[in-house]
Parts: C-alpha cells; structure tokens; sequence
C-alpha cells in the first residue's frame, strides 16, 4: 500500500531488479544497479532508487540532480536511521519524491512527513492491519511540535514568536 | 518554576488522546504486541514482573506542591498508597492497570505533567542540579536550558527511534550534583577565559550500564545560543551510525569508544557546519521567555544567622545533627535548601506514601514556596526554607518518618527496585540496602564514618549507579543464587571514576560485613579530615582487598 499525506495513493513506479530498464517510463531500480541504469536511461525515462537507511549521503549526493524517486528502506519500524538519512537528502538538495519504505507503524507517519519524505510503501502485512483511516487518523493527533525546521510551519517556538509580535504590536 | 503555556497544554493532552488511541489500536490488533511496545514504553508504561508499572516524567527534579498533591492522590486511587522516586528523578507506581493509565495521563495533564519519554529508545527526561537556583557555587541557573531542552526533545520527528535510550543531564554549578559525566550527553555551564560569557561544556559518552564509560569533552566552550543546533548535531550523527545490530553495544558511548573521541568530535562538528542555526536554535526572546520562570523568588531580606535556630539547636541535640547533615547553605542569607531523607532506617530507598507525599507538599506550601526537588539520590527537597522555620519542619517531618539525619551518609543509599519488583533484575536491591541501613543504623556511627555513598543495582543495567558508588553493590545470578560483586572508588561528581571490582561475589547475608570490613579499614588508616573517597585514592585499592579477602576465608 502506498499512502501520501492525502490518503492511499496509486504507484506508477515499476520495479526493476536490476538495470535493464527497457522503456518503463518510471524505473525504480536498486541502490547496487543505479550506475549502470542511468547509463542505460533513454530521454524522457525517469529514474528512482531504493537506498538502504544506512546509505552515506556523500556516495549519492552527486547523482541527486538525476534522481525523480529516492525510496529510502526501513528494515524495522525501530529503525529510525531513515529520519535522518531523509533530513540529509533534503538538505542537500534533493527535490524528487521522497519515499519511506518498510514495516512502519501509523504513528511515524507524521514524523516521516516532518523529515522530508512525501509518502509511505508499506508491505502487505502492515497494511493488512493498518488501514488507511487510522494513518489519516494518526496525523490528526499531532498537532504543532516544538522543533524547528521540520515541516512546514506549526512549530510552537515560531508560533510563541508570532504571538509575541502581535502582542507587541497590539 | 516553569508553567505551561496553551502550546505545551495543548501537546500534553494530544499525548494523551495519541496515546488512548495506541491502547485501542493494540486491543483490536491493528497493533502487534511487539509494535505497541515502544509505544508505550514512550509513555512510560512498563510491563514488571508482578503488574504494569508507570514511571511519570519529573523534568529536572521539580516539583510544585500541587503536582506532588497529585501525585499523592495518583498514588491512593490507582496503586497501593505509595510511590517511588528514582535516580532519573522520576517517580514510578508499581501496580496500576493498563485501563486506567489513559486516565492517570489525564490527571498528570491536570497539573502539567506527563510520562513521555520516561523509556524507550529516545532522548529521556532530562535532569540537573537539584540545587538549581540556589546553590552558592552556581555560575548559572541550569534549569532554563534543561526545560528548553525538555521541549525540544519532546516527541522529536527525528531522534524517536534511536538506537538505545539517550540521557541527557546539565549543572551549572562547581560542583557536579547532576552525575553529568554518566550521561550520553553532560552539559556543564562555564565562563569563557577571555570573552566571560555563559558557555556550555559539552561531554558525550557517559554511561553506566554493562560498560560503564566516563563522558568525554567533544566542545570546551559552546555558544549557548547553538544548544539546539549542536544538540542535533549530535543526534544525527548518533542516530546515522550508533551501532543497531547489538542494544548492548547501541548506545552513544560505545560509538565514541569505537570511533574515537578526535574522529567522532570531527563527524559531529562537520555536521554541525553544515547547519543553519538561526533556523534551528531558540529565539533569544524564546531563551528569555523560559529563563524568567526561573528567576529568583520574592525571599525576604533576612540576617545570615537566626538566633531562633540557634536557640533550637543549642537545647536540640538530634536537631542539631539533622540541620548539621541535612540542610545545605542557600545563596540568599537567612534560607537553607532542607534535604528530606527517603532512607529511614529499614525501608525501601526513594518510596514515599500518599501521606508523606502530602505532608511534604503541606510543608512546601507554608516554608518553601510551594517548591520541591526530586534529587537522583532518591531524596526530597524543600529548596526555600527560613532558618528560624527549619526547627517547625524538623518536628513536622519527624511524626511523619522522615526525619532521619543521614544525607550522603552510609545509610543514605541508593538502590534500584531490583528483583522485588523488576523484569530485568537478576538479584534484590532493596532487602540489600535495609540490611546495611540497619548495620549501619546508630547515629554516632554514621557521624563517624562521614560522606560515604552505597549506590546498589539488582542487575548490570545499572539503575542504581553502582558503577560511581564509593562503594558500589552489583546483584547478579549465578546458578539460581544471588551473588553480589563489590567494587570501591567510584565516584558521581566532577571527579568521576568508575569503581573497581574488590574480589568474588558474595552472598546476599555476606554484604554487610564485606561493608563492615571495608569502613574498618577506613576508619584504621585515615588521616584527620580525611573522607572515605580521599581515603581510598590515597591508598588505592590493594589494603580494602586484602580485608576483604579475609572475609571470603572466614566465609
């Protein structure tokens, strides 16, 4: 199942296991076949990769520019190197779809959406017992957060500013 | 102290639907147990080995006397009339029902207060100086940054699934009270040589536990107005490569064992350059905000002594030794920060019953502000106390129980709840302790021995920081019997070490003559003025092993 912050979404994306690409128009390959994929790429083909969370952003920094889909894997839910690695991507630049990719549960939805990624591939068995309603549900709960710099706006220090400028202003 | 504001009430009750919700999506199986696990560990609900266990979020040791009213009511609905305070400054109850917490969340959300993050693999309540505020060797207040970082760490989107628990302690006194150097982030706040401004001292890597490590410095001087860049700094380089594949070897100190200090400073300052700060830290408006909750209260201009105490003193004798131990001196003249013992001779260190709990908070209410402190100690404190009011509380304090005079005596121990109540425990703690409180009992004795502090855990986790005891009581199981392995020479302050082990394991009835035997040798060879700690730096080891030997020979 794939889920964005609206809701269960359709994936154009095909799965390729390795770097014959053929012409799928949007060839999701693995972090190992890459090179050799975007060789192979013809014009208007578009390329994403699945890296593994414990991937260095040093070795794909370069290739970002070339990249419309980065699936970043979590082999568990505890797993919490995918945050970070997504907080780096971001950083450095990278403008494509942002997937998070494994057993995660509802209630990292709202963090994964906060660190940068766009949606969730869940497995079929996490999906069986997480249906869609409780991940929409789940983000309900999460109001503003106090750190700053992840997501769009609603971080209680920014939000204590505003009101203090206002009352200043009043 | 601080106050919430609607943004901070509004999050702590979203916690609490959040978590209502997380019960009811494990009742129906939406959740596997092994998914709603760190769920409600993040809540603080631990599954022990008799009943479900809730351990409530103390932040830096602060308490007002309502919440500890609360607390006390907490206490006598959903459990058996008591609580226990922890080394995290924390409070635990040991028997509620997995219904009610969301109930027991709502009540704690009534007086601001919460479980979040008192386990599980994320960034745990934070803790500081339990003489914040007041102590006269403080450079600065540590409790502003403690609860900005209290905040900031709160459900953070990134650093919630790390790979193991993460501790973070700050002092800004002289004297390290905090235990900062344990912990896998210690702040110490300090003047710059050249600049004089308010700096932070930054040491990652303390831990206790099964490899027992002492923090190392990774910044001599951080701009405090960069705490919350560098702080993620750390975080991410802590979270990307802190080990996953052994929760034995997770935590943040084996990382900077195994990558080295000069090489994991590198990683964290690269990544710390790489940040935009401004868009990261605190607004100084937001840094001033917290700091005026802290400022100081309206004390009364009061002479340095108080003739009424003196008076007491001078035709109390047991009073006299409970003020000479238990009180510390306060910055402002004519107040005393009072440390109420939870070590009665004979009970369970660090419980406190719905009753005492009242009293303590009555007592606040009428000499101390209405504040109190959790100290790591397992201990209370009234931090605001008159001097001409301490001879009232002393006898007030003395009906309930708590009047015992053994601060940072052999009696006053530390001991984790061990096999009594533990999942994890291999051996007891708390029979343990009351057995060398009861030793140890007469107060000639105690005055004699001076500062000697007995820290004891009922397993290698090391709860009760037996690793920086002076001397230290590790329970284990060998065979099916509890064994007990003794180190000496740890230390919890600014002088931090890590105890060593003396010899085999004894016996659990064995303990308090292995202790016995150690004061002797103590007591036989020190020079004037010189306490147990000094003693055995200046000796080392090998005069308490030899005694201790002896003892295994007799056995």
């Amino acid at each position: 199942m794939l889920l964005d912050r609206n809701g269960p979404a359709s994936d154009p994306w095909t799965h390729s296991d390795g770097a014959a690409i053929g012409n799928i128009p949007l060839a999701l390959v693995p972090w190992e076949a890459l090179p050799e994929a975007l060789a192979n790429r013809a014009p208007g083909q578009q390329i994403g990769v699945v890296v593994p969370g414990s991937l260095a952003i040093a070795e794909i920094e370069a290739l970002l520019p070339e990249l419309a889909l980065i699936a970043v894997g979590f082999p568990a839910y505890s797993d919490g190197r995918g945050f970070s690695l997504a907080r780096r991507l971001r950083r450095a630049g990278f403008a494509g779809r942002l997937r998070a990719s494994g057993p995660l549960i509802v209630d990292q939805f709202a963090y994964a959406l906060f660190c940068g990624f766009d949606e969730i591939a869940l497995p079929a068995s996490s999906a069986g017992r997480q249906p869609a309603e409780q991940w929409q549900r789940a983000l309900s709960h999460v109001g503003a957060r106090y750190q700053r710099g992840y997501g769009d706006g609603g971080n209680i220090l920014d939000q204590r500013r505003a009101k203090r400028l206002v009352q200043a202003a009043g | 102290m601080y106050r919430y504001d609607e943004f901070d009430e509004r999050f702590v009750r979203e916690r609490v639907a959040q978590f209502s919700d997380q019960v009811a999506r494990r009742l129906d199986g939406s959740l596997t147990e092994d998914e709603f696990k760190p769920l409600r560990l993040k809540n603080g609900v631990y599954l022990q080995l008799h009943a479900y266990m809730l351990r409530i979020a103390i932040p830096y040791g602060t308490l007002s006397s309502r919440q500890l009213r609360q607390l006390a009511l907490i206490g006598e609905r959903f459990d058996r009339g008591y609580g226990h305070f922890t080394t995290r400054t924390n409070l635990q109850f040991n028997w509620p029902k997995l219904r009610d917490v969301p109930e027991i969340l709502g009540l704690l959300a009534d007086v601001e207060m919460h479980c979040i993050q008192t386990s599980g693999n994320c960034i745990r309540n934070v803790t500081a100086d339990h003489f914040a505020g007041i102590a006269r060797d403080e450079i600065e207040d540590p409790r502003p940054t403690a609860e900005l970082i209290r905040q900031w760490s709160s459900q953070h989107p990134e650093f919630s699934y790390l790979p193991r628990k993460f501790k973070i302690a700050v002092t800004g006194a002289e004297q390290d009270r905090a235990v900062i150097k344990a912990h896998d982030i210690g702040l110490r706040i300090r003047r710059h040589p050249d600049t004089h401004e308010t700096c932070y001292e930054v040491s990652v890597g303390g831990g206790l536990g099964r490899t027992p490590m002492i923090g190392k410095v990774v910044r001599d001087y951080l701009p405090k107005a960069d705490l919350l860049a560098y702080l993620e700094a750390i975080m991410r380089v802590y979270n990307l490569e802190g080990r996953r594949d052994n929760k034995y070897k997770a935590r943040v100190k084996i990382l900077v064992h195994e990558t080295g200090l000069a090489d994991f400073t590198r990683r964290v300052e690269a990544e710390f350059a790489e940040l935009d700060g401004p868009s990261i830290n605190a607004d100084p408006q937001e840094v001033a905000r917290i700091a005026a909750y802290f400022a100081p209260p309206a004390y009364r201009a009061l002479p340095e002594k108080s003739a009424a105490l003196e008076t007491a003193r001078a035709g109390n004798p047991d009073f006299a030794r409970w003020v000479e131990v238990n009180t510390t001196a306060h910055k402002q003249p004519g107040y005393a920060a009072v440390t109420i013992s939870l070590k009665p001779i004979g009970e369970a260190p660090g419980d406190a019953t719905s009753e005492q709990m009242r009293l303590v908070a009555d007592l606040a209410d009428e000499f101390s502000l209405s504040e109190i402190r959790v100290t790591h100690a397992q201990n209370l404190v009234l931090p605001h106390v008159k001097l001409s009011d301490l001879f009232s509380i002393w006898r007030r304090l003395g009906e309930a129980g708590l009047a015992s005079a053994n601060i940072g005596l052999i009696t006053d121990i530390i001991a984790c709840p061990g096999l009594d109540y533990c999942a994890l425990a291999t051996a007891r703690s708390i029979p343990i302790a009351q057995a060398i409180a009861r030793r140890f009992a007469e107060d000639a004795r105690q005055k004699q021995i001076g500062e000697l502090n007995i820290k004891i855990s009922g397993c290698i986790n090391a709860c009760g920081h037996h690793h920086v005891g002076h001397i230290g009581i590790l329970g284990l199981e060998k065979r099916g019997i509890e064994s007990y392995q003794i180190t000496l020479g740890g230390d919890a302050t600014q002088d931090a070490a890590i105890g060593e082990i003396l010899g085999p394991g004894l016996a659990a009835e064995e303990v308090p003559d292995a202790i016995e035997r150690i004061v002797e040798v103590y007591l036989e060879h020190r020079r004037a003025g010189e306490s147990f700690i000094e003693n055995v730096r200046r000796l080392g080891l090998a005069p308490f092993k030899a005694a201790f030997l002896e003892l295994d020979r007799a056995a």
